[in-house]
Protein backbone atom coordinates (compact mmCIF):
# COMPACT_ATOMS: atom_id res chain seq x y z
CA UNK A 1 0.00 0.00 0.00
CA UNK A 2 3.15 2.51 1.18
CA UNK A 3 4.48 1.67 -2.13
CA UNK A 4 1.04 2.02 -4.34
CA UNK A 5 1.24 5.72 -2.38
CA UNK A 6 4.64 6.14 -3.54
CA UNK A 7 4.27 5.87 -6.87
CA UNK A 8 1.28 7.69 -7.46
CA UNK A 9 3.16 10.71 -5.87
CA UNK A 10 5.49 10.27 -8.11
CA UNK A 11 2.95 9.69 -11.21
CA UNK A 12 1.50 12.69 -10.37
CA UNK A 13 4.08 14.51 -9.70
CA UNK A 14 5.50 14.00 -13.15
CA UNK A 15 2.18 14.75 -14.66
CA UNK A 16 2.20 17.82 -13.30
CA UNK A 17 6.05 18.39 -14.22
CA UNK A 18 5.10 17.81 -17.79
CA UNK A 19 4.89 21.11 -19.77
CA UNK A 20 1.51 19.25 -21.38
CA UNK A 21 -1.50 22.14 -21.98
CA UNK A 22 -4.70 20.18 -20.91
CA UNK A 23 -5.59 18.16 -18.69
CA UNK A 24 -3.08 14.58 -18.62
CA UNK A 25 -5.83 11.85 -17.89
CA UNK A 26 -4.32 8.73 -17.61
CA UNK A 27 -7.68 7.00 -18.88
CA UNK A 28 -7.59 3.05 -19.40
CA UNK A 29 -7.56 3.54 -22.86
CA UNK A 30 -4.90 6.14 -23.02
CA UNK A 31 -2.38 3.68 -21.06
CA UNK A 32 -3.56 0.81 -23.81
CA UNK A 33 -2.96 2.87 -26.57
CA UNK A 34 0.52 4.14 -25.90
CA UNK A 35 4.11 2.50 -25.43
CA UNK A 36 4.69 -1.07 -27.29
CA UNK A 37 1.03 -2.05 -27.68
CA UNK A 38 0.35 1.63 -30.25
CA UNK A 39 3.36 0.88 -31.70
CA UNK A 40 2.68 -2.60 -32.83
CA UNK A 41 -0.74 -1.62 -33.69
CA UNK A 42 0.76 1.05 -36.25
CA UNK A 43 2.84 -1.55 -37.36
CA UNK A 44 -0.05 -3.99 -38.24
CA UNK A 45 -2.00 -0.64 -39.69
CA UNK A 46 0.97 0.10 -41.68
CA UNK A 47 1.54 -3.54 -42.93
CA UNK A 48 -2.49 -3.87 -44.14
CA UNK A 49 -1.59 -0.75 -45.88
CA UNK A 50 1.17 -1.80 -47.52
CA UNK A 51 -0.27 -4.88 -48.46
CA UNK A 52 -2.90 -3.43 -49.59
CA UNK A 53 -1.22 -1.01 -52.16
CA UNK A 54 0.79 -4.40 -53.01
CA UNK A 55 -2.67 -6.04 -53.99
CA UNK A 56 -3.44 -2.76 -56.11
CA UNK A 57 -0.60 -2.71 -57.82
CA UNK A 58 -0.93 -6.64 -58.58
CA UNK A 59 -3.75 -6.06 -60.43
CA UNK A 60 -2.45 -3.23 -62.48
CA UNK A 61 -0.04 -5.29 -64.00
CA UNK A 62 -1.99 -8.17 -64.19
CA UNK A 63 -4.36 -6.09 -67.23
CA UNK A 64 -1.60 -4.49 -68.63
CA UNK A 65 0.77 -6.83 -71.29
CA UNK A 66 2.70 -8.52 -72.17
CA UNK A 67 1.44 -11.77 -70.43
CA UNK A 68 4.15 -14.24 -69.41
CA UNK A 69 2.35 -17.18 -70.16
CA UNK A 70 5.11 -19.61 -70.29
CA UNK A 71 6.25 -18.59 -66.52
CA UNK A 72 2.87 -18.92 -65.13
CA UNK A 73 2.45 -22.17 -66.55
CA UNK A 74 5.95 -23.26 -65.28
CA UNK A 75 4.15 -21.55 -61.79
CA UNK A 76 1.20 -23.98 -62.09
CA UNK A 77 3.17 -27.21 -62.83
CA UNK A 78 5.56 -26.39 -59.28
CA UNK A 79 2.32 -25.61 -57.14
CA UNK A 80 0.49 -29.02 -58.20
CA UNK A 81 3.33 -30.86 -58.35
CA UNK A 82 4.54 -29.81 -54.98
CA UNK A 83 1.25 -30.40 -52.77
CA UNK A 84 -0.52 -33.26 -55.36
CA UNK A 85 0.43 -36.00 -53.03
CA UNK A 86 0.76 -33.97 -49.67
CA UNK A 87 -3.13 -32.73 -50.24
CA UNK A 88 -3.97 -36.57 -52.04
CA UNK A 89 -2.86 -38.44 -48.83
CA UNK A 90 -4.05 -36.01 -46.48
CA UNK A 91 -8.09 -35.60 -48.01
CA UNK A 92 -8.16 -39.96 -48.30
CA UNK A 93 -7.22 -40.00 -44.59
CA UNK A 94 -9.59 -37.13 -43.73
CA UNK A 95 -12.34 -38.95 -45.67
CA UNK A 96 -12.06 -42.29 -43.56
CA UNK A 97 -11.51 -40.66 -40.18
CA UNK A 98 -14.14 -38.43 -40.50
CA UNK A 99 -16.57 -41.16 -41.73
CA UNK A 100 -15.31 -43.58 -38.78
CA UNK A 101 -15.35 -40.94 -36.27
CA UNK A 102 -19.03 -39.44 -37.44
CA UNK A 103 -20.48 -43.82 -37.66
CA UNK A 104 -21.29 -44.47 -33.85
CA UNK A 105 -23.45 -40.98 -33.55
CA UNK A 106 -25.49 -41.91 -36.25
CA UNK A 107 -25.73 -45.02 -35.38
CA UNK A 108 -27.36 -44.08 -32.35
CA UNK A 109 -30.55 -42.53 -34.22
CA UNK A 110 -29.69 -45.42 -37.05
CA UNK A 111 -28.84 -43.16 -39.30
CA UNK A 112 -25.85 -45.12 -40.82
CA UNK A 113 -27.27 -44.41 -44.12
CA UNK A 114 -26.84 -40.75 -43.83
CA UNK A 115 -23.51 -41.13 -43.67
CA UNK A 116 -22.18 -40.77 -47.19
CA UNK A 117 -24.40 -37.66 -47.19
CA UNK A 118 -23.01 -36.26 -44.28
CA UNK A 119 -19.73 -36.73 -44.93
CA UNK A 120 -19.68 -35.67 -48.52
CA UNK A 121 -21.26 -32.15 -47.00
CA UNK A 122 -19.06 -31.63 -44.45
CA UNK A 123 -15.90 -31.93 -46.95
CA UNK A 124 -17.17 -30.27 -50.24
CA UNK A 125 -18.13 -27.43 -47.88
CA UNK A 126 -15.69 -27.19 -45.18
CA UNK A 127 -12.72 -29.98 -44.41
CA UNK A 128 -11.62 -30.18 -48.11
CA UNK A 129 -11.12 -26.45 -48.86
CA UNK A 130 -9.41 -25.29 -45.98
CA UNK A 131 -6.91 -28.71 -45.48
CA UNK A 132 -6.10 -27.79 -49.30
CA UNK A 133 -5.82 -24.17 -48.32
CA UNK A 134 -3.19 -24.56 -45.39
CA UNK A 135 -0.81 -27.72 -47.19
CA UNK A 136 -0.92 -24.95 -49.93
CA UNK A 137 0.09 -22.04 -47.50
CA UNK A 138 2.20 -24.26 -46.44
CA UNK A 139 4.11 -25.82 -48.96
CA UNK A 140 4.07 -23.48 -51.50
CA UNK A 141 3.53 -20.21 -49.28
CA UNK A 142 6.67 -21.32 -47.51
CA UNK A 143 8.28 -21.54 -51.35
CA UNK A 144 7.18 -18.85 -52.59
CA UNK A 145 8.27 -16.31 -49.89
CA UNK A 146 11.39 -18.11 -49.71
CA UNK A 147 12.31 -18.07 -53.24
CA UNK A 148 11.37 -14.75 -53.78
CA UNK A 149 13.54 -13.41 -50.37
CA UNK A 150 16.43 -15.27 -51.91
CA UNK A 151 16.06 -13.40 -55.08
CA UNK A 152 15.81 -9.98 -53.71
CA UNK A 153 18.83 -10.37 -50.91
CA UNK A 154 20.98 -11.63 -53.47
CA UNK A 155 19.88 -8.73 -55.88
CA UNK A 156 18.04 -10.81 -58.68
CA UNK A 157 14.89 -8.66 -58.43
CA UNK A 158 17.13 -5.77 -58.81
CA UNK A 159 18.81 -7.40 -62.23
CA UNK A 160 15.59 -7.77 -63.33
CA UNK A 161 14.31 -4.29 -62.84
CA UNK A 162 17.63 -2.86 -64.19
CA UNK A 163 17.50 -4.86 -67.93
CA UNK A 164 14.29 -3.20 -68.37
CA UNK A 165 11.98 -6.19 -66.93
CA UNK A 166 8.87 -5.45 -64.55
CA UNK A 167 9.67 -7.90 -61.80
CA UNK A 168 6.23 -7.08 -60.77
CA UNK A 169 5.09 -8.96 -63.44
CA UNK A 170 7.46 -11.07 -64.36
CA UNK A 171 7.92 -12.80 -60.66
CA UNK A 172 4.45 -11.68 -58.70
CA UNK A 173 1.69 -11.79 -61.41
CA UNK A 174 2.81 -15.46 -62.73
CA UNK A 175 3.01 -16.80 -59.22
CA UNK A 176 0.07 -15.19 -57.49
CA UNK A 177 -2.46 -16.38 -60.74
CA UNK A 178 -0.87 -19.83 -60.56
CA UNK A 179 -2.01 -19.93 -57.01
CA UNK A 180 -5.29 -18.56 -57.96
CA UNK A 181 -5.91 -21.66 -60.35
CA UNK A 182 -4.61 -24.47 -58.48
CA UNK A 183 -5.46 -23.96 -55.23
CA UNK A 184 -9.66 -24.58 -56.62
CA UNK A 185 -8.21 -27.76 -58.86
CA UNK A 186 -6.46 -29.15 -56.02
CA UNK A 187 -9.14 -28.66 -53.75
CA UNK A 188 -11.51 -30.52 -56.34
CA UNK A 189 -9.34 -32.90 -56.30
CA UNK A 190 -9.08 -33.24 -53.17
CA UNK A 191 -12.66 -33.46 -52.66
CA UNK A 192 -12.68 -36.54 -55.37
CA UNK A 193 -10.40 -38.34 -52.94
CA UNK A 194 -11.88 -37.74 -49.58
CA UNK A 195 -14.89 -39.14 -51.37
CA UNK A 196 -12.56 -42.60 -51.80
CA UNK A 197 -11.79 -42.41 -48.52
CA UNK A 198 -15.37 -42.24 -46.94
CA UNK A 199 -15.87 -44.80 -49.30
CA UNK A 200 -13.74 -47.11 -47.53
CA UNK A 201 -14.64 -45.64 -44.33
CA UNK A 202 -18.53 -47.15 -44.93
CA UNK A 203 -16.99 -50.13 -46.19
CA UNK A 204 -15.34 -51.25 -43.23
CA UNK A 205 -18.47 -51.87 -41.40
CA UNK A 206 -21.27 -51.88 -44.27
CA UNK A 207 -20.83 -53.51 -47.54
CA UNK A 208 -22.12 -50.81 -50.19
CA UNK A 209 -21.09 -50.42 -54.01
CA UNK A 210 -19.06 -47.66 -55.43
CA UNK A 211 -22.27 -46.81 -57.14
CA UNK A 212 -24.61 -46.22 -54.15
CA UNK A 213 -22.50 -44.25 -52.69
CA UNK A 214 -22.04 -41.81 -55.14
CA UNK A 215 -25.73 -41.87 -55.91
CA UNK A 216 -26.07 -40.78 -51.86
CA UNK A 217 -23.70 -38.43 -52.31
CA UNK A 218 -24.72 -36.72 -55.08
CA UNK A 219 -28.33 -36.88 -54.22
CA UNK A 220 -27.08 -34.94 -50.79
CA UNK A 221 -24.75 -32.52 -52.80
CA UNK A 222 -26.74 -29.43 -53.95
CA UNK A 223 -25.53 -26.48 -55.75
CA UNK A 224 -25.57 -24.61 -52.78
CA UNK A 225 -22.67 -26.76 -51.08
CA UNK A 226 -20.45 -26.66 -53.86
CA UNK A 227 -20.80 -23.12 -55.21
CA UNK A 228 -19.70 -21.07 -52.42
CA UNK A 229 -17.37 -23.41 -51.33
CA UNK A 230 -15.57 -23.49 -54.77
CA UNK A 231 -15.95 -19.72 -54.72
CA UNK A 232 -13.98 -18.78 -51.45
CA UNK A 233 -11.09 -21.33 -52.55
CA UNK A 234 -10.17 -18.72 -55.68
CA UNK A 235 -9.93 -16.22 -52.57
CA UNK A 236 -7.33 -18.58 -51.00
CA UNK A 237 -5.35 -18.67 -53.54
CA UNK A 238 -5.35 -15.09 -54.28
CA UNK A 239 -4.26 -14.61 -50.33
CA UNK A 240 -1.61 -17.32 -50.26
CA UNK A 241 -0.14 -16.03 -53.75
CA UNK A 242 -0.34 -12.26 -52.72
CA UNK A 243 0.63 -12.83 -49.11
CA UNK A 244 3.57 -15.06 -49.65
CA UNK A 245 4.87 -12.93 -52.70
CA UNK A 246 4.72 -9.80 -50.26
CA UNK A 247 6.66 -10.92 -47.33
CA UNK A 248 9.48 -12.77 -49.98
CA UNK A 249 9.53 -8.98 -52.41
CA UNK A 250 9.91 -6.88 -49.47
CA UNK A 251 12.16 -9.13 -47.52
CA UNK A 252 14.86 -7.27 -45.19
CA UNK A 253 18.49 -7.85 -46.65
CA UNK A 254 20.59 -10.83 -44.88
CA UNK A 255 19.95 -14.50 -45.60
CA UNK A 256 18.14 -14.30 -41.95
CA UNK A 257 15.36 -12.36 -43.85
CA UNK A 258 15.11 -15.14 -45.97
CA UNK A 259 13.82 -17.55 -43.13
CA UNK A 260 11.68 -14.83 -41.97
CA UNK A 261 9.79 -14.29 -44.96
CA UNK A 262 9.38 -17.90 -45.42
CA UNK A 263 8.01 -18.57 -42.03
CA UNK A 264 5.52 -15.04 -41.96
CA UNK A 265 4.22 -16.12 -45.31
CA UNK A 266 3.07 -19.31 -43.92
CA UNK A 267 1.88 -18.16 -40.71
CA UNK A 268 -0.22 -14.85 -42.05
CA UNK A 269 -1.33 -17.17 -45.46
CA UNK A 270 -2.68 -19.73 -42.39
CA UNK A 271 -4.29 -16.72 -40.71
CA UNK A 272 -5.86 -15.82 -43.76
CA UNK A 273 -7.57 -18.63 -44.83
CA UNK A 274 -9.40 -19.05 -41.78
CA UNK A 275 -10.01 -15.51 -41.87
CA UNK A 276 -11.51 -15.55 -45.14
CA UNK A 277 -13.17 -19.36 -44.92
CA UNK A 278 -15.32 -17.27 -41.79
CA UNK A 279 -16.72 -14.11 -44.05
CA UNK A 280 -17.21 -16.77 -47.11
CA UNK A 281 -20.05 -18.62 -44.60
CA UNK A 282 -21.27 -15.48 -43.70
CA UNK A 283 -21.55 -13.76 -47.07
CA UNK A 284 -23.08 -17.35 -48.44
CA UNK A 285 -26.00 -17.34 -45.47
CA UNK A 286 -26.91 -14.15 -46.92
CA UNK A 287 -27.50 -15.14 -50.47
CA UNK A 288 -28.74 -18.04 -49.32
CA UNK A 289 -31.84 -16.77 -47.13
CA UNK B 1 39.16 -17.06 -73.54
CA UNK B 2 39.22 -18.77 -77.03
CA UNK B 3 41.30 -15.92 -78.62
CA UNK B 4 43.19 -12.75 -77.42
CA UNK B 5 41.48 -11.11 -80.01
CA UNK B 6 38.11 -10.83 -78.78
CA UNK B 7 35.48 -11.70 -81.48
CA UNK B 8 33.14 -9.24 -81.29
CA UNK B 9 30.35 -8.61 -83.81
CA UNK B 10 29.36 -4.91 -84.05
CA UNK B 11 25.83 -2.75 -84.30
CA UNK B 12 23.23 -2.16 -81.42
CA UNK B 13 20.59 -4.61 -80.71
CA UNK B 14 17.67 -1.81 -79.81
CA UNK B 15 15.72 0.30 -82.05
CA UNK B 16 16.35 3.05 -79.51
CA UNK B 17 18.15 6.03 -81.19
CA UNK B 18 21.76 6.84 -79.44
CA UNK B 19 22.60 8.96 -77.11
CA UNK B 20 24.15 12.01 -78.86
CA UNK B 21 25.21 14.34 -75.92
CA UNK B 22 28.64 14.68 -74.92
CA UNK B 23 28.26 13.83 -71.29
CA UNK B 24 27.07 9.94 -71.00
CA UNK B 25 26.33 11.13 -67.37
CA UNK B 26 26.39 13.97 -65.34
CA UNK B 27 25.41 13.87 -61.58
CA UNK B 28 25.54 16.96 -59.32
CA UNK B 29 25.92 17.10 -56.04
CA UNK B 30 24.57 13.58 -54.92
CA UNK B 31 23.24 12.98 -51.54
CA UNK B 32 22.06 9.73 -50.39
CA UNK B 33 21.54 8.35 -46.34
CA UNK B 34 20.09 5.59 -45.02
CA UNK B 35 18.12 6.75 -42.11
CA UNK B 36 20.93 8.60 -39.42
CA UNK B 37 24.04 7.45 -42.11
CA UNK B 38 24.69 9.47 -44.86
CA UNK B 39 26.68 8.05 -47.59
CA UNK B 40 26.66 10.31 -49.99
CA UNK B 41 27.48 13.94 -49.11
CA UNK B 42 27.02 15.67 -52.53
CA UNK B 43 29.35 13.52 -55.46
CA UNK B 44 29.97 15.45 -58.52
CA UNK B 45 30.69 13.42 -61.48
CA UNK B 46 30.57 13.02 -65.20
CA UNK B 47 31.12 10.41 -68.01
CA UNK B 48 32.15 11.50 -71.30
CA UNK B 49 31.17 9.76 -74.17
CA UNK B 50 33.18 6.66 -74.69
CA UNK B 51 34.97 7.18 -71.58
CA UNK B 52 35.79 4.64 -69.63
CA UNK B 53 36.02 6.02 -65.99
CA UNK B 54 37.07 4.55 -62.77
CA UNK B 55 36.06 4.97 -59.68
CA UNK B 56 38.73 4.06 -56.72
CA UNK B 57 37.33 4.56 -52.73
CA UNK B 58 37.51 2.09 -49.50
CA UNK B 59 34.85 -0.68 -49.01
CA UNK B 60 31.73 0.87 -47.53
CA UNK B 61 32.15 4.52 -49.25
CA UNK B 62 28.99 3.87 -51.12
CA UNK B 63 30.56 2.86 -54.64
CA UNK B 64 28.02 0.60 -55.37
CA UNK B 65 25.25 2.80 -53.75
CA UNK B 66 26.19 5.36 -56.34
CA UNK B 67 25.68 3.13 -59.76
CA UNK B 68 22.36 2.27 -57.86
CA UNK B 69 21.41 5.41 -57.81
CA UNK B 70 22.40 6.15 -61.67
CA UNK B 71 19.98 3.17 -62.50
CA UNK B 72 16.78 4.51 -60.42
CA UNK B 73 17.55 1.44 -58.18
CA UNK B 74 17.62 3.83 -55.19
CA UNK B 75 16.18 7.30 -54.99
CA UNK B 76 18.93 10.04 -54.02
CA UNK B 77 18.31 12.10 -51.60
CA UNK B 78 19.21 15.29 -52.94
CA UNK B 79 21.35 16.44 -56.49
CA UNK B 80 20.95 16.02 -60.14
CA UNK B 81 21.17 12.48 -61.50
CA UNK B 82 21.64 12.44 -65.19
CA UNK B 83 22.03 9.87 -67.24
CA UNK B 84 22.17 9.41 -71.38
CA UNK B 85 20.41 12.75 -71.18
CA UNK B 86 17.64 11.86 -68.84
CA UNK B 87 17.54 12.98 -65.85
CA UNK B 88 16.60 9.30 -63.55
CA UNK B 89 15.04 9.71 -60.73
CA UNK B 90 12.04 11.59 -62.25
CA UNK B 91 11.45 9.60 -64.63
CA UNK B 92 8.23 7.61 -64.62
CA UNK B 93 8.45 3.84 -65.05
CA UNK B 94 7.77 3.50 -68.45
CA UNK B 95 10.51 6.23 -69.87
CA UNK B 96 12.66 4.92 -67.04
CA UNK B 97 12.98 1.08 -68.38
CA UNK B 98 13.93 2.27 -71.66
CA UNK B 99 16.49 4.39 -70.73
CA UNK B 100 17.46 1.21 -68.75
CA UNK B 101 17.58 -0.84 -71.32
CA UNK B 102 20.62 0.92 -72.99
CA UNK B 103 22.59 0.73 -69.98
CA UNK B 104 24.00 -2.45 -69.03
CA UNK B 105 24.75 -3.33 -65.31
CA UNK B 106 27.05 -5.66 -63.94
CA UNK B 107 25.87 -6.45 -59.89
CA UNK B 108 29.00 -6.93 -57.41
CA UNK B 109 27.22 -10.30 -56.19
CA UNK B 110 27.10 -11.45 -60.18
CA UNK B 111 22.93 -11.53 -59.60
CA UNK B 112 22.12 -14.35 -61.75
CA UNK B 113 18.84 -15.95 -62.15
CA UNK B 114 19.01 -18.57 -59.74
CA UNK B 115 15.98 -20.78 -61.57
CA UNK B 116 17.88 -20.73 -64.95
CA UNK B 117 20.46 -22.04 -66.74
CA UNK B 118 23.61 -19.74 -67.77
CA UNK B 119 22.11 -20.05 -70.98
CA UNK B 120 18.77 -18.99 -70.22
CA UNK B 121 20.01 -15.86 -67.97
CA UNK B 122 22.02 -14.72 -71.33
CA UNK B 123 19.13 -15.36 -73.58
CA UNK B 124 16.75 -13.49 -70.71
CA UNK B 125 18.78 -10.60 -71.29
CA UNK B 126 18.31 -10.52 -74.79
CA UNK B 127 13.81 -10.75 -74.45
CA UNK B 128 14.22 -6.31 -74.73
CA UNK B 129 16.02 -6.59 -77.78
CA UNK B 130 15.33 -6.28 -81.18
CA UNK B 131 16.40 -10.09 -82.15
CA UNK B 132 13.79 -12.65 -81.79
CA UNK B 133 15.96 -15.24 -84.02
CA UNK B 134 16.57 -18.75 -82.46
CA UNK B 135 19.47 -19.08 -84.30
CA UNK B 136 20.63 -15.34 -83.60
CA UNK B 137 19.93 -15.54 -80.05
CA UNK B 138 22.47 -18.35 -80.07
CA UNK B 139 25.07 -17.06 -81.93
CA UNK B 140 24.86 -13.80 -79.45
CA UNK B 141 25.15 -16.26 -76.69
CA UNK B 142 27.64 -18.68 -76.98
CA UNK B 143 29.81 -15.38 -78.53
CA UNK B 144 28.77 -13.38 -75.29
CA UNK B 145 30.23 -16.74 -73.10
CA UNK B 146 33.50 -17.47 -75.64
CA UNK B 147 34.36 -13.70 -74.75
CA UNK B 148 34.40 -13.90 -70.87
CA UNK B 149 35.76 -17.71 -71.35
CA UNK B 150 32.63 -19.39 -70.46
CA UNK B 151 31.64 -21.37 -73.47
CA UNK B 152 31.93 -24.87 -71.42
CA UNK B 153 29.66 -23.65 -68.82
CA UNK B 154 26.61 -22.87 -71.66
CA UNK B 155 24.34 -25.25 -70.00
CA UNK B 156 25.13 -25.29 -65.83
CA UNK B 157 23.49 -23.36 -63.30
CA UNK B 158 24.54 -20.94 -61.29
CA UNK B 159 24.84 -22.95 -58.50
CA UNK B 160 26.99 -25.43 -59.93
CA UNK B 161 29.73 -22.28 -60.79
CA UNK B 162 32.50 -21.01 -58.95
CA UNK B 163 32.11 -17.78 -57.71
CA UNK B 164 34.26 -16.15 -60.33
CA UNK B 165 32.57 -18.14 -63.15
CA UNK B 166 29.63 -16.51 -61.48
CA UNK B 167 30.98 -13.03 -61.75
CA UNK B 168 32.29 -13.67 -65.75
CA UNK B 169 28.33 -15.14 -66.28
CA UNK B 170 27.19 -11.59 -64.93
CA UNK B 171 29.14 -10.00 -67.10
CA UNK B 172 28.99 -11.59 -70.23
CA UNK B 173 25.19 -11.06 -69.24
CA UNK B 174 25.72 -7.62 -69.17
CA UNK B 175 27.57 -7.05 -72.42
CA UNK B 176 25.40 -9.32 -74.64
CA UNK B 177 23.03 -6.43 -75.32
CA UNK B 178 25.77 -3.94 -76.02
CA UNK B 179 25.05 -1.08 -74.07
CA UNK B 180 25.89 2.46 -74.48
CA UNK B 181 26.47 2.62 -71.14
CA UNK B 182 28.14 0.05 -68.62
CA UNK B 183 28.55 0.31 -65.20
CA UNK B 184 31.12 -2.54 -63.71
CA UNK B 185 30.71 -2.98 -59.99
CA UNK B 186 33.95 -4.70 -59.67
CA UNK B 187 34.51 -6.82 -62.28
CA UNK B 188 37.16 -8.34 -61.77
CA UNK B 189 37.22 -9.36 -57.97
CA UNK B 190 37.26 -12.81 -56.90
CA UNK B 191 39.40 -13.75 -60.48
CA UNK B 192 42.43 -14.71 -60.99
CA UNK B 193 45.20 -12.90 -62.15
CA UNK B 194 45.18 -14.18 -65.53
CA UNK B 195 41.30 -13.71 -66.11
CA UNK B 196 41.37 -10.60 -64.37
CA UNK B 197 43.35 -8.96 -66.81
CA UNK B 198 42.05 -10.85 -69.41
CA UNK B 199 38.35 -9.03 -68.52
CA UNK B 200 40.54 -5.92 -68.17
CA UNK B 201 41.44 -6.09 -71.77
CA UNK B 202 37.30 -7.45 -72.87
CA UNK B 203 36.16 -3.84 -71.45
CA UNK B 204 39.12 -2.12 -73.40
CA UNK B 205 38.02 -3.67 -76.80
CA UNK B 206 33.78 -3.28 -75.91
CA UNK B 207 34.60 0.61 -75.41
CA UNK B 208 36.71 0.64 -78.48
CA UNK B 209 34.11 -1.30 -80.29
CA UNK B 210 30.79 0.46 -79.53
CA UNK B 211 32.08 3.26 -78.22
CA UNK B 212 30.71 2.74 -74.98
CA UNK B 213 31.10 4.74 -71.82
CA UNK B 214 31.74 2.35 -69.20
CA UNK B 215 31.75 3.51 -65.72
CA UNK B 216 34.46 0.39 -63.11
CA UNK B 217 34.10 0.48 -59.53
CA UNK B 218 37.48 -1.58 -58.85
CA UNK B 219 39.47 -2.36 -56.07
CA UNK B 220 42.25 -4.36 -58.92
CA UNK B 221 44.51 -1.71 -59.60
CA UNK B 222 45.92 -3.42 -62.23
CA UNK B 223 42.23 -3.37 -63.90
CA UNK B 224 42.21 0.10 -63.04
CA UNK B 225 45.54 0.65 -65.23
CA UNK B 226 44.52 -1.46 -68.40
CA UNK B 227 40.92 0.43 -68.45
CA UNK B 228 40.90 3.89 -67.30
CA UNK B 229 41.05 6.90 -69.09
CA UNK B 230 40.16 8.93 -66.00
CA UNK B 231 40.03 7.89 -62.29
CA UNK B 232 37.71 9.48 -58.99
CA UNK B 233 38.84 8.43 -55.64
CA UNK B 234 35.74 8.35 -53.12
CA UNK B 235 36.09 9.37 -49.51
CA UNK B 236 33.94 10.42 -46.95
CA UNK B 237 30.43 10.12 -49.61
CA UNK B 238 32.61 13.05 -51.95
CA UNK B 239 35.12 12.95 -54.63
CA UNK B 240 38.39 13.98 -53.21
CA UNK B 241 40.99 13.28 -56.33
CA UNK B 242 40.49 13.19 -60.05
CA UNK B 243 42.68 12.49 -62.46
CA UNK B 244 44.51 10.20 -64.96
CA UNK B 245 46.52 7.05 -63.70
CA UNK B 246 50.04 8.80 -63.99
CA UNK B 247 48.96 11.78 -62.12
CA UNK B 248 46.55 10.04 -59.28
CA UNK B 249 49.68 7.69 -58.64
CA UNK B 250 52.19 10.35 -58.17
CA UNK B 251 49.39 12.44 -56.13
CA UNK B 252 50.48 15.12 -53.51
CA UNK B 253 48.15 12.96 -51.17
CA UNK B 254 49.70 10.25 -49.42
CA UNK B 255 46.22 8.77 -48.86
CA UNK B 256 45.42 8.64 -52.94
CA UNK B 257 48.68 7.23 -53.47
CA UNK B 258 48.06 4.06 -51.02
CA UNK B 259 45.63 3.16 -53.48
CA UNK B 260 48.57 2.48 -55.68
CA UNK B 261 50.71 0.49 -53.23
CA UNK B 262 53.01 3.57 -53.07
N1 LIG C 1 19.94 -0.76 -48.80
C1 LIG C 1 20.70 -0.24 -47.83
N2 LIG C 1 20.18 0.05 -46.63
C2 LIG C 1 20.93 0.59 -45.65
N3 LIG C 1 22.23 0.85 -45.77
C3 LIG C 1 22.82 0.58 -46.94
C4 LIG C 1 22.09 0.01 -48.03
N4 LIG C 1 22.94 -0.14 -49.08
C5 LIG C 1 24.13 0.30 -48.65
N5 LIG C 1 24.08 0.74 -47.37
C6 LIG C 1 25.18 1.31 -46.61
O1 LIG C 1 25.85 2.22 -47.44
C7 LIG C 1 27.24 2.14 -47.28
C8 LIG C 1 27.92 2.02 -48.62
O2 LIG C 1 27.60 0.77 -49.19
P1 LIG C 1 28.14 0.33 -50.61
O3 LIG C 1 27.62 -1.03 -50.87
O4 LIG C 1 27.86 1.36 -51.60
O5 LIG C 1 29.72 0.26 -50.36
P2 LIG C 1 30.84 0.02 -51.43
O6 LIG C 1 31.61 1.27 -51.58
O7 LIG C 1 30.26 -0.53 -52.67
O8 LIG C 1 31.76 -1.05 -50.71
P3 LIG C 1 32.48 -2.35 -51.31
O9 LIG C 1 33.74 -1.90 -51.94
O10 LIG C 1 32.74 -3.18 -50.11
O11 LIG C 1 31.52 -2.97 -52.24
C9 LIG C 1 27.49 0.98 -46.35
O12 LIG C 1 27.86 1.51 -45.10
C10 LIG C 1 26.19 0.26 -46.24
O13 LIG C 1 26.00 -0.17 -44.92
MG1 LIG D 1 30.15 -2.31 -53.56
Amino acid sequence: MCGNTNTQQIMSEKIQAAPTDGVKDTSFWQRIFSGKFRQSLANFFDEVGQLTMFTGKFFKELVTPPYEISEFLKQCYWIGNMSLPLVGITAFIMGLVFTMQSRPTLAKFGAESWLPAMVSVAMVREIAPVITGLIVAGKVGSGIGAELASMRVTEQIDALEVSGNRPLKYVVVTRVLACILMVPLLVLFADGIAMMGSYLGVNLTDKTTLRLFFSHVFSALDFIDIFPAFIKTFFFGLAIGIISCYKGYNANSGTEGVGRAANSAVVVASLMIFIIDMIAVQVSDLFMK
Amino acid sequence: MATQEQNITEGALTDEPRFEGDKTVNIQGLKKAFGMHEVLKGVDLQIGKAENLVVLGKSGTGKSVLIKCMVGLLQPDEGRVEVLGQEVPKLKEDDLNQVRQKIGFLFQSAALYDSMTVRENLEFALRQSKVKDKAEIDKLVEEALDNVGLKEAIDKMPSELSGGMRKRAGLARTIIMRPELILYDEPSTGLDPITSREISELILEIQKKYKTSSLIITHDIECAKITANRIIVLRDGVVTAEGTFEELENSEDEWVRSFFNK
